[in-house]
């Protein structure tokens, strides 16, 4: 899905836990993420300590999409 | 001769500890222990192999913990050695597939133990792996557990052997980009005439130079200004208002969702969930945020950091989906979001 929004010609950041899959896939920026049943979230955190964690990882994406790349890249920090 | 000895390795789901709520499981070894599909593979081999061990670990254990389920099961793996390693088949289950094509191509490489394993063409872990990894090519299901076992075992025997491997099509393998010299019966016109003429019948022909498939897609230029940017939320972890209002399936999903989210702030326990059946829901049923984050989409709205989060998004159930209807589906909510006048996209997988 991410290849076909971009090749329609819209930038789009993948947010995964499994990078290597998003890489075989296509997607040209990758943010990793937690974990799989929750990506954007950690229940063993507190409510506001999680919602700090989500709000990091959707800042990288924006960061992300405001960031040329050339190819594939994972934006890890 | 003695027999040859195989250790095996299957997810918690094939070795019956549980479904999604347990793909924690880290992994374990079972010495003397036939688990599961083990049973199927036994009677293939006859009284030519046996299953010295059986590896169980969870599918998500493996892939989080990547480096540490690597180096656990390595050693796991070389405390039997065994002539061969065997692992799946994952048919397509994504992160079973790349579990086993990870630890086969690490068995390989760091113990110098053959490998092989089986999987659907269209499971991430093919195209990761394939080229390394002896992959028999299976049915999407595990009602394909009996095909499947019928090409493995006997590959398997072949590799233990060190026989030689015939071409892919014979053995039932993946194409893994080795070529092979060979004299053909009939000469290259002949061959390439009748190519033709069946083509012109509109007959099935097989090519015998398939172009390869770059099927990669360059990105487009960064967003120049956030501050003024919409940009949309998608994802295929199965974000849906609570009672899944059109019935997008647990796996290999039909179709995908477009949901207003004017004015909602906060996913909420009572009011989204998720209809994904390939993982743990629990998380999701909680706080959908943590797979679609609407909530802090909307801080950054108010602060201005974004210009606006796009009032629908699109979901769908990446489980089993068919690369195709994937594809289709974001084709057609694409021009939806271009349409809307949409700038970028966050795409969130489970």
């Amino acid at each position: 899905m991410v290849k076909a929004i971009e090749a329609a010609g819209l930038p789009v950041v993948h947010m995964c836990t499994v990078t290597p899959i998003s890489m075989t896939v296509g997607a040209n920026r990758i943010v990793p993420t937690i974990a799989i049943p929750h990506p954007l979230g950690n229940p063993a955190l507190e409510k506001d300590e999680e919602y700090a964690l989500r709000k990091g990882l959707v800042e990288k994406a924006l960061k992300a999409l405001t960031t040329e790349v050339d190819g594939q890249t994972i934006f890890d920090n | 001769m003695s027999k040859i000895k195989v250790v095996h390795y299957i997810n918690q789901f094939f070795a019956q500890i549980g479904g999604e709520e347990k793909a924690d499981y880290p992994a374990e070894l079972r010495v003397g222990e036939i688990v599961g599909p083990g049973q199927a593979l036994t009677q293939q081999f006859g009284e030519e192999a046996e299953i010295v061990a059986t590896i169980v670990c969870g599918d998500s254990y493996f892939n989080e913990n990547l480096d540490k389920a690597k180096a656990d099961i390595l050693e796991m793996v070389k405390s039997q050695n065994p002539d061969i390693f065997i692992a799946g088949p994952a048919f397509n289950a994504g992160r079973y597939g790349v579990a086993c094509g990870t630890i086969c191509d690490a068995v390989q490489e760091e113990l110098g133990i053959p490998a092989v394993t089986g999987m659907y063409v269209e499971n991430p872990g093919a195209d990761m792996f394939k080229n390394k990894v002896y992959t028999v090519s299976t049915k999407n299901s595990a009602a394909g557990m009996r095909d499947a076992v019928k090409k493995l075992a006997p590959l398997a025997l072949k590799i233990a052997k060190g026989e030689k491997i015939g071409a892919s099509c014979e053995e039932g393998y993946m194409p893994n980009g080795v070529r092979v010299n060979f004299f053909e019966k009939e000469r290259g016109s002949k061959r390439a005439v009748k190519m033709l003429l069946k083509k012109l019948a509109d007959k099935p022909f097989e090519t015998e130079y398939p172009m390869p498939s770059f099927d990669r897609v360059d990105p487009q230029p960064a967003i120049k200004d956030l501050s003024k940017a919409t940009i949309a939320l998608c994802t295929s972890g199965g974000i849906v208002p609570k009672g899944n209002p059109d019935h997008i399936e647990s796996s290999n999903a039909s179709h995908y969702g477009e949901y207003d989210i004017t004015g909602v702030m906060d996913l909420t326990e009572e009011t989204y969930e998720t209809a994904h059946g390939g993982y743990d829901p629990v998380y999701a049923n909680e706080d959908a945020d943590r797979v679609l984050p609407v909530d802090v989409m909307r801080e950054f709205e108010k602060e201005g950091v974004i210009g606006k989060l796009h009032n629908k998004f699109y979901t769908t159930v990446g489980n089993g989906t068919a690369v195709a209807s994937a594809k289709a589906f974001a084709e057609e909510y694409a021009q939806k979001l271009i349409a809307d006048g949409v700038d970028a996209v966050i795409m969130t997988s489970t």
